[in-house]
């Protein structure tokens, strides 16, 4: 399913958040947007996926705009990872991932065995066998990450967001969730609409990635394209080397100001 | 699996019914063994003739006092449980109760007001139950003025509105000592004044609220992981979160109209049943219900045991006996609430 970004501008108590965001993404391809903290990242995701009620502008699906569509409808085509997911810390794995079938059960209806057998999928592609009745609180970042996400797998949405889905996650449990949304793009042609501050993972990753800055799209296109460590100085302030790793795609590497100022002594 | 109200949950809470159901009915100054009992209730449904062999006098006991207070007890019990369990999920505030948004104040108010001007206790239902929904209504309409429309604005009103018209309450009062003792007792909540008539008041809203909220017990637990992700998933928290307050204030209403303010059940029992049955809401909500019942008739008949032929206000029984036993359970859990 392909999402059609439109004019979206969004302004919260004077200030202006989003400034006429024009962006489309083609059905089963993975866009990150990167952009210094404050650029307008989440609030993008927030007003595509609907939680966010109060814009300008409009969001399209498939040629259907959202506005005006029923929230339980929508959130069958949109499903999102919050950046910082409220955790109720006392219900179980299952649970959990069951709220993912929330759009396909009216106000009053309880669950179907079709709707079972989605949860009961969702935590097994996630490898969460075995914690569908463990709770919350007593899971590690990184199997709470996964139940997030198999929360998301079983809502069915064709297009998923995700906004910073590994940041609290080490380095092999980061790589595991990144390969996970690959292989929903992979298997289920999903739609990946992400934020990311990781830009090496993200230029791995993505098809495409969106510089913004102050609620505007300053850059776009493959990631060897847009990431140059002089767009990475002037919009995120950091010194870095960009490097060409092994698969061809840009890897960023901080460079610390000491060393700068050795090398002009050198110079 | 899923959580649900297991069928050993459901047996255990139906038969604590049951049994609670039946001591209620059968202990008492005037002593009534269980046969002719069972028989005279048999009697009293239509279409049946036992022949229960209790006189005229026991029979009386037994349908026109003992019933209507174990029948009013249970329905006031699971009600105000039932609410207070609503109001923690739609808050998202373990220490909220069904009084919180002020039903208990306009209550007292209503009742106040009714005591003092009115001869008899004829008005003293109705007022405290127009005082509680109005109560209630000022708390929503304070709370939604402004761009806050949080749940946490409409808390607040609460907190203003009850103390606004406990100050009303405390001012009628002053200028009327001389309804002081008939105000407290309502204030402490009682049973023993209710009859079918207070059965047939309260129990359509009883009804209404426990559909209403029974029906919203998983939609209350998508309400869990807030409001923004809930409405990513296709709920609109607003929308739900009016529907369910406006349900569990109707039956807090009635509730606090036929027995005085009865503390502690609803705040209470939730959390007994989270605490021994886990806390998703599919089975807080209707255990809580049937707990709340059991643990109403349980204290009315203590109350009117202990003391008897005097009666102990059943708001005492229900703080006095109710929180050590919830501090024994907290103890006993493993749980966090």
């Amino acid at each position: 399913m392909s999402v059609d970004i439109r004019g979206v501008g969004v302004t919260i108590d004077g200030a202006m958040l989003l400034d006429q965001i024009d962006l489309q993404v083609e059905t089963g391809e993975w866009v990150s947007l990167i952009g210094p903290n404050g650029a307008g990242k989440s609030t993008l995701l927030r007003v595509v996926v609907g939680a966010l009620a109060d814009h300008q502008g409009t969001v399209v699906l498939d040629g259907h705009p959202v506005n005006g569509m029923h929230p339980r409808s929508r959130a069958r085509l949109v499903a999102m990872v919050p950046q910082r997911p409220v955790i109720p810390l006392e219900m179980t794995v299952f649970d959990y991932v069951l709220l993912g079938r929330t759009p396909y059960l009216g106000p009053l209806a309880s669950e179907s065995r079709h709707d079972l057998t989605v949860v009961e999928e969702s935590i097994a592609r996630f490898d969460l066998a075995g914690f569908g009745q463990r709770r919350l609180g007593t899971l590690s970042g990184g199997e709470l990450q996964r139940a997030v996400l198999g929360r998301a797998l079983a809502q069915q949405a064709p297009v998923l967001l995700l906004d910073e889905p590994t940041a609290a996650l080490d380095l092999g449990h980061h790589q595991v969730v990144l390969e996970l949304v690959e292989e929903m793009r992979r298997r289920d042609g999903v739609t990946v609409l992400s934020a990311v501050h990781d830009l090496t993972a993200a230029s791995q990753f993505c098809d495409r990635l969106v510089l913004m800055s102050q609620g505007a799209i300053v850059a776009q296109g493959p990631p060897s394209q847009v990431i140059n460590e002089a767009v990475i100085n002037q919009f995120f302030n950091a010194r870095v080397h960009v490097m060409t790793g092994p698969d061809g795609n840009p890897v960023v590497v901080p460079r610390r100001v000491r060393d700068m100022e050795i090398e002009r002594l050198r110079d | 699996m899923t959580a649900r109200v297991s069928p050993v949950a459901w047996l255990l809470t139906a038969s604590l019914l049951v049994v609670a159901a039946l001591a209620g009915l059968l202990i008492g100054p005037a002593r009534i063994d269980i046969a002719p009992a069972l028989r005279g209730l048999a009697d009293a449904l239509p279409f049946f003739t036992v022949g229960s062999g209790l006189s005229g006098q026991e029979s009386a006991i037994l349908l026109s006092i003992r019933a209507p207070r174990v029948v009013l007890g249970a329905l006031v019990g699971g009600t105000l449980a039932l609410c207070g369990g609503a109001y923690q999920g739609v808050f998202r505030n373990v220490m909220a109760d069904p009084y919180l948004l002020g039903a208990a104040a306009g209550a007292g108010v209503g009742a106040t007001a009714a005591i003092v001007g009115t001869e008899g206790r004829a008005w003293v239902t109705p007022a405290a139950f127009v005082g509680a929904v109005l109560a209630v209504y000022l708390t929503y309409l304070v709370g939604r003025r402004g761009r806050d429309r949080s749940p946490a604005a409409l808390l607040l009103a609460g907190i203003a509105v009850t103390a606004f018209l406990t100050a009303i309450q405390t001012f009628i009062l002053q200028r009327n000592y001389g309804s002081l003792e008939e105000v407290y007792s309502f204030i402490l909540g009682q049973l023993g004044t209710g009859g079918w008539g207070e059965v047939r008041l309260l129990a359509p809203y009883a009804a209404v609220a426990a559909v209403i909220i029974i029906a919203h017990r998983r939609v209350l637990d998508v309400l869990t992981v807030g409001d923004e992700e809930a409405a990513t998933l296709g709920v609109e928290p607003d929308r739900i979160r009016r529907r369910l307050v406006v349900a569990a204030s109707l039956g807090t209403a009635a509730a606090v109209s036929v027995s005085g303010l009865i503390g502690f059940v609803g705040l209470i029992v939730p959390h007994v049943v989270r605490l021994v049955a886990g806390s998703s809401y599919r089975v807080v909500i209707p255990l809580s219900m049937m707990g709340g019942a059991v643990f109403m008739i349980g204290a009315d008949l203590i109350g009117r045991s202990v003391l008897s032929p005097a009666e102990l206000p059943i708001g005492v029984v229900t703080a006095f006996f109710g929180a050590p036993f919830f501090l024994f359970v907290l103890r006993q859990s493993r749980r966090g609430l």
